[in-house]
């Protein structure tokens, strides 16, 4: 296979057959969801994967299950979707977070003039090309600082954030961290898929020890990332864990990045069929997700495994207890708290681990003043303070002379 | 007590030295003010060392500020020293070499102790083992005459020890018949609300121009007459201030708001720190986390609809230069300072060198040409930088500003501009569709204007504009991602040719000195003083030269041709190892010499005048 080709190999996820997650309207089918744009008939946006060349249907293709509809602003899902081809492989995670941001926007009211969406580079980062707003595809890492400097001086503006595990940990890893402390009002949507695909094919900041890769073929030996622990650890004021195979769940955690007013961000979990597929089948796949994944809410107790199993704290840690066996039950399991950095703390350590779910949720909540309000707010309070400058009076400043 | 001669001078130079400690940097920069007042032309070099506060007394913590004024045409900080105030002997010896011979060298003679001496690495004291036989010795008790007057105030040994330099200063104005009153007005506003701080301050002040009056030592007070300048109102500038002050300008005649990124970084967080303060003049300042950071917000803030700008120096546009090329594809307004300093890499960080001009004409990947512009003097970095910045928004383009540490730090009188004298900025955003598809009206991002091949600049917020912009190649007209080759050769060329069409925007040459001489010196950045100096005094000594300034490096004024046909020998003095005379020698294919001075210190008048005597007597 040449490079080439490993981009438009039109496989199927290779590995367990994907299925609906919970949650979804329309019944499980038996036979495996395909990808967006990929078997079901094919929408006009975003458009057919490079070497399919099936006729377009009426409808958008929307992620399984999803429903449609016009939003508050009037505006449809079609409305977000440019005209460019959608160049990402087939079976790509990357085409349902695109089709349920699209399928977000006009819900979330905002004239389609004033959404921007920032990328850094990589697969994820081609994101702002297929959405018909204002964006920029800028460069390696960089993301957070061109949204940064648009936010700071264009607060009026809804600005989204997309980058991946390599963009934002790796090279982009010191902006990152100081857009999480500055609370910058904005939405990161991190595609992670614990690989470099772009490049095609080497290990990244979050993969596994022991991961054979292009680049590591005896295994690599990097300490992996935990990218919700870390962001904790830059003082995000937001931070969240959803997964591309669950477009409900996704859309949900986005809309609540959204409404917050501050940094959100957002890990998503998210599947490449070519270079590392199913990395996350564990907590995404029926077989495995009741008992591997835990979705918390603030106020609720830690239920999973459809109720059958509670997280209870013990200490600092916590333990997995069985609801059904008689000397626990769902007043034991921890309630969660969102604005409880120690709570989070300790639910972001759950992190592929043996024993307990991987948690998928809104981990963390804190409220405080955003960079860019508060840059607007000095220069305002200056201008109250000593008037808007006179340029004449600003050149003549301090001790002058004449020369007659 | 005798009363004193006076000798008039047409110019001096003075230069104060001390310790990292002993605030001469501040008494330079109040002598520089009085001199203002004296209506005299100046001129000013600080040099200072990277170290804040290296060990006291060692010879790499000495601290200078040279001054070089007149009632002659002043342009640059001075060959050769007058007088020189040195504060200790560490002090003496790093600048004896650029008292000229018979100069005046004024010491504080309490600080010459044997572990001072020791500090200075000195074997034996200067003042005593004739090493100073071929200058004028002024010995002064300074520490011993500053406790003496502060000796009933309520300040502990240390405050008082630090005032000396007020001592200093009062004499050295008496000395050249300087008024007292702006230091004293600037000592009354600035510890205002330190009142003992304050009067300790004044009275030694006082005691030190009282001083030169009584003492003995002093037989001749000199006086340098007013200049004669271009009528109008003057204030002293350093060209940071007037790089900050001409992005205000900028700011102010276009309308735009502008969001200046930066990251600290010497020489150029001052001008961090001056626009900082300007947050009522409709500038925004972001200290960015690194270098990287500060220019993509500032491409943040542009693609917004500001003007963004960004700081450095040279280690700092290295840092940047892969977003520089992101600003170029991209096609948005953007300004890159570099002030800049010694290098390869860390180099000389508080020196002065013009050694970045080949990385900001080639310094990216890909052939991304941006206009290069150039200040030449502290005054000049005003109107570079507003053109820069109208530059950068007219021809949709990142714009390198090149000024350097000289220039940042170095003073001189400024003839106050009127706003109503500067170019219009005008400033057009798109706010309609601007080409059709199967019946639609679109909006494509790169229709060019055809004067200045310009992109539109549409604005988000804008309804019915939306479009993508990024760092992949983009298809003439519509801006889409495009790989195709004939179109990315085509975009390649237009992009170039747009940073070429900025010659419709330059002002002709004008040659300096002798028009029908033989020898061309070419120039460009903060050595204009110097070689126009040098010029000035080869014609007074009958060698015949004549000299060309370039603000535009990039690209080249389009009757530079033409000017250099005039001539047949040519002279490029940089300080580098030689960058502008590969470009010239490439351009023209004529025989450029080249003048390499590689110190971290500006030419002086007198080496330029003797490379010309060299090549033409």
């Amino acid at each position: 296979m040449s490079d080439n080709d490993s981009q438009n190999d039109p496989n199927t996820p290779k590995g367990r057959k994907p299925t609906l997650p919970p949650g979804m309207g329309t019944p499980a089918a038996k036979k495996p969801t395909l990808p967006p744009g990929m078997g079901t008939p094919a929408a006009k946006k975003p458009t057919l994967p490079p070497g399919m060349d099936k006729p377009a249907a009426k409808k958008p293709s929307l992620p399984p299950g999803a429903p449609s509809g016009d939003g508050a602003s009037g505006l449809t899902r079609a409305d977000f979707a440019s005209d460019q081809d959608v160049r990402w492989c087939p079976g790509c995670g990357d085409y349902a977070i695109l089709a349920t941001v699209q399928r977000l926007m006009p819900e979330l009211g905002v004239p389609r003039e004033n959404v921007v969406f920032i990328s850094g580079i990589g697969c994820s980062s081609r994101f702002p090309y297929y959405m018909n707003t204002y964006g920029m595809h800028s460069i390696h890492g960089r993301a957070p600082t061109v949204a940064t400097g648009l936010k700071a001086s264009r607060p009026d503006l809804d600005v989204w954030m997309i980058t991946g595990d390599g963009d934002s940990l790796s090279i982009g890893g010191n902006h990152i961290i100081h857009i999480m402390r500055r609370n910058v009002d904005l939405q990161i949507i991190m595609f992670n898929n614990q690989i470099y695909g772009l490049t095609k094919g080497q290990y990244s900041p979050t993969s596994e020890v022991g991961k054979v890769t292009k680049s590591t073929p005896f295994g690599s030996i990097d300490h992996p990332f935990n990218p919700i622990a870390l962001v904790l650890g830059a003082d995000a004021a937001f931070a969240a864990r959803t997964m591309d195979r669950d477009p409900k769940h996704m859309k949900d955690i986005l809309k609540r990045a959204h409404d917050f007013k501050g940094t959100g961000f957002v890990e998503v979990y998210q599947n490449c069929n070519i270079f590392n597929d199913g990395a996350f089948f564990d907590f995404t796949e029926k077989a495995t997700k009741s008992d591997r994944a835990v979705f918390f809410e603030h106020g609720k107790p830690l239920v999973y495994a459809g109720g059958t199993k509670g997280l209870r704290l013990d200490g600092f840690n916590l333990k997995s207890i069985d609801l059904d066996e008689g000397s626990w039950g769902t007043d034991d399991c921890l309630v969660y708290d969102e604005t409880s950095l120690e709570l989070a703390t300790i639910l972001a350590r759950v992190y592929w681990h043996d024993e307990l779910p991987q948690p998928f949720g809104v981990f963390y909540r804190e409220e405080r003043p955003t960079y860019d309000a508060q840059v607007n707010e000095q220069v305002q309070s200056v201008i109250e303070a000593r008037g808007k400058g006179s340029l004449a009076d600003l050149l003549a400043e301090g001790d002058t002379w004449v020369v007659q | 007590m005798r009363s004193k001669t006076v000798e008039t001078l047409p110019e001096a130079t003075v230069l104060f030295a001390g310790d990292s400690g002993d605030g001469m940097q501040l008494t330079g920069t109040q002598f520089t003010l009085a001199t203002a007042h004296a209506m005299n032309d100046l001129a000013t070099l600080p040099d200072f060392p990277a170290e804040i506060r290296a060990p006291v007394g060692t010879t790499y913590g000495v601290s200078g500020f040279q001054l070089h004024f007149g009632s002659v045409d002043i342009r640059t900080p001075g060959d050769e020293v007058d007088l020189l105030v040195a504060m200790n002997p560490a002090a003496l010896v790093v600048n004896l070499d650029r008292v000229k011979p018979g100069g005046t060298v004024l010491v504080n003679s309490n600080s010459f102790e044997k572990k001072d001496l020791n500090l200075a690495n000195l074997d034996s004291n200067p003042l005593e083992d004739g090493s100073l036989d071929k200058y004028r010795v002024i010995q002064v008790e300074l520490t011993r005459l500053t406790r003496e007057t502060l000796k009933d105030t309520d300040l502990n040994q240390k405050q008082i020890d630090r005032s000396k330099n007020m001592f200093a200063l009062g004499l050295a104005l008496w000395l050249y018949s300087r008024p007292i009153e702006p230091a004293q007005r600037w000592l009354e506003s600035k510890f205002g609300r330190k009142p003992e701080i304050r009067d300790a301050n004044l009275e030694l002040l006082k005691k030190g121009f009282h001083f030169g009056e009584t003492t003995e030592q002093f037989v001749t007070r000199y006086e340098v007459s007013p200049a004669t300048l271009p009528p109008g109102r003057y204030r002293a500038v350093q060209g940071v201030q007037a790089l900050a002050m001409g992005i205000v300008a900028a700011a102010n005649k276009s309308g735009l708001p502008i969001t200046y990124g930066s990251y600290p970084i010497t020489p150029a967080s001052d001008l961090l720190h001056a626009l900082s303060r300007y947050k009522n003049h409709g500038i925004m300042t972001i200290q960015a986390e690194d270098e990287i950071a500060a220019i993509g917000m500032a491409i943040g803030a542009s693609f917004g609809g500001a003007l963004g700008i960004t700081g450095t120096s040279g280690p700092g546009v290295a840092l940047k230069s892969e977003a520089m090329g992101l600003a170029h594809i991209t096609e948005l307004p953007l300004v890159i300072v570099n002030v800049q300093r010694g290098g390869p890499s860390t180099g000389l960080p508080t020196k002065t060198e013009q050694s970045d001009l080949m990385q900001a004409l080639f310094g990216r990947n890909g052939d991304a040409p941006m206009p290069v512009i150039a200040a030449s003097t502290p005054g000049d970095c005003f109107e570079v930088a507003y053109e820069a910045c109208r530059i950068a928004v007219k021809y949709m383009t990142p714009v390198v500003l090149l000024s350097d540490g000289y220039l940042a730090n170095g003073s001189e009188p400024w003839l106050i501009p009127d706003p109503d004298d500067l170019r219009d900025f005008d400033v057009s955003f798109a706010t309609e569709t601007n080409a059709e598809v199967d019946g639609q009206e679109v909006f494509h991002g790169y229709i060019r204007d055809e004067g200045t091949l310009a992109r539109p600049w549409a604005k988000p917020g804008t309804p019915g504009l939306e479009h993508r912009i990024g760092g992949l190649e983009k298809a003439d007209g519509t801006g889409n991602v495009s790989y195709d080759a004939a179109n990315h050769e085509k975009m390649t060329r237009l992009r170039a040719e747009k940073v070429e069409r900025v010659q419709q925007d330059m002002k002709p040459l004008e040659v300096f000195g002798d028009e029908s001489a033989d020898l061309l010196i070419i120039g460009w950045g903060s050595t204009r003083g110097a070689i126009e100096a040098g010029v000035t005094r080869a014609l007074n000594a009958g060698h015949k030269a004549a000299a060309v300034h370039l603000r535009w490096v990039h690209p080249l004024p389009p009757d530079l041709g033409e000017v250099l046909s005039r001539f047949d020998s040519f002279l490029v003095p940089e300080l580098n190892n030689g960058q502008l005379v590969r470009i010239l020698r490439d351009r023209f294919l004529l025989p450029f010499e080249a003048m390499n001075k590689i110190q971290g210190r500006p030419f002086g008048p007198s080496e330029i005048a003797k490379k010309i005597a060299e090549m033409v007597g």
